[in-house]
């Protein structure tokens, strides 16, 4: 039996009867939706600096995040689920950050990756031109800090926001929970 | 070449200037009305032309300006520092943009971000701040009270 309890796991959510010749799967339509969902996440080509080398070693062989699901980087915010901050965002690429968001389709996710998307990092003081955290401008899902963050934890985001993506819940719902 | 010998050789060109050789690079220091005259003979020098300006910058000190012109001969692989000292009230300095054709964006940058009136400048507009915008960021004394947290 699968259970959907765990949300780790990467397991088809239901439970499988076993009969003569076969089985029948029992399942909600709204898990399967998310487990479709997470485990296809097409991220979109977007980067302001360094983090965004970072994200590319993840794409690549070495680290490949197509293993999870985040099969192809679109370079169109019309065919991506998944949006990954990754660089600082600064006073004149904000509404250009925005207005990606904006063209991305429903269901939509965002993961601020590194310092500068979080908080504006290293250029938090003193600077006139830097917007301090993404989420100023955007909704943000999954945050991950470092500077630039390990390949490692930028997988480790991808999942966990595929956790929540299972979860089934709205944003709404899991910072009330939390 | 060595920078003792660059030094005899650019104070024979320009008998005015200051020579530092203490740095990366030998630093020359001008006037700023002797300035443009001495940048066209260095362009012109036939025994090493310096036709690659490869930085275009300023620097605020608080008391005065610092126009800072990195300056490379191809012909030799000969790098200098050129430094013109401007006052803070009035920061006017010939452009070299029709010296140097990249210094036409260089010079931009500087006059948007540290307000330098480049004179005879062809196009002397903004190159990256909005149009609207008050002040000049990179001065010492900018104060931004909105997007500006202070430490």
């Amino acid at each position: 039996m699968v259970t959907t309890e765990n949300n780790t796991n990467q397991e088809f959510p239901g439970q499988i009867h076993e009969t003569t010749g076969g089985g029948i799967v029992l399942s909600k339509l709204d898990d399967v939706i998310n487990w479709a969902r997470s485990n296809s996440l097409w991220p979109l080509t977007f980067a302001t600096s360094c983090c965004g080398i970072e994200m590319m070693a993840v794409a690549s062989a070495k680290y490949d995040f197509s293993r999870f699901g985040f099969e192809v980087a679109r370079a169109t915010p019309r065919q991506a689920d998944v949006i990954i901050i990754a660089g600082t965002i600064v006073n004149k690429m904000a509404p250009v950050l925005k207005r990606l968001y904006d063209q991305m389709a429903d269901p939509k996710y965002v993961i601020a990756m590194g310092a500068c998307a979080i908080s504006g990092g290293p250029f938090f003081y003193n600077t006139y031109s830097v917007v301090k955290g993404a989420d100023h401008v955007i909704p943000v899902d999954v945050y991950i800090p470092g500077c630039p963050p390990r390949p490692e934890a930028l997988l480790h985001a991808l999942i966990s926001l595929q956790d929540k993506i299972k979860m089934g819940m709205t944003r709404e719902q899991i910072k009330q929970s939390v | 070449m060595l920078k003792e010998e660059l030094t005899i050789i650019i104070k024979e060109l320009l008998p005015d200037a200051v020579i530092e050789e203490a740095g990366e690079w030998l630093n020359i220091s001008l006037e700023s009305n002797e300035f443009k005259q001495a940048a066209l003979q260095l362009r012109n020098f036939n025994q090493m032309p310096f036709d690659f300006l490869f930085c275009l910058t300023c620097v605020d000190w608080k008391t005065h300006f610092t126009m800072v012109y990195h300056l490379r001969s191809k012909k030799t692989n000969d790098n200098i520092v050129i430094k013109v000292k401007l006052n803070r009230e009035t920061p006017q300095i010939d452009t070299v943009s029709d010296i140097w054709r990249t210094a036409e964006f260089h010079e931009r940058e500087v006059f948007d971000l540290f307000g330098i009136i480049f004179l005879q400048h062809p196009d002397l507009r903004r190159l990256f701040l909005t149009d609207d915008w008050v002040g000049y960021p990179l001065r010492k004394d900018y104060d931004d009270p909105i997007n500006m947290i202070k430490l």
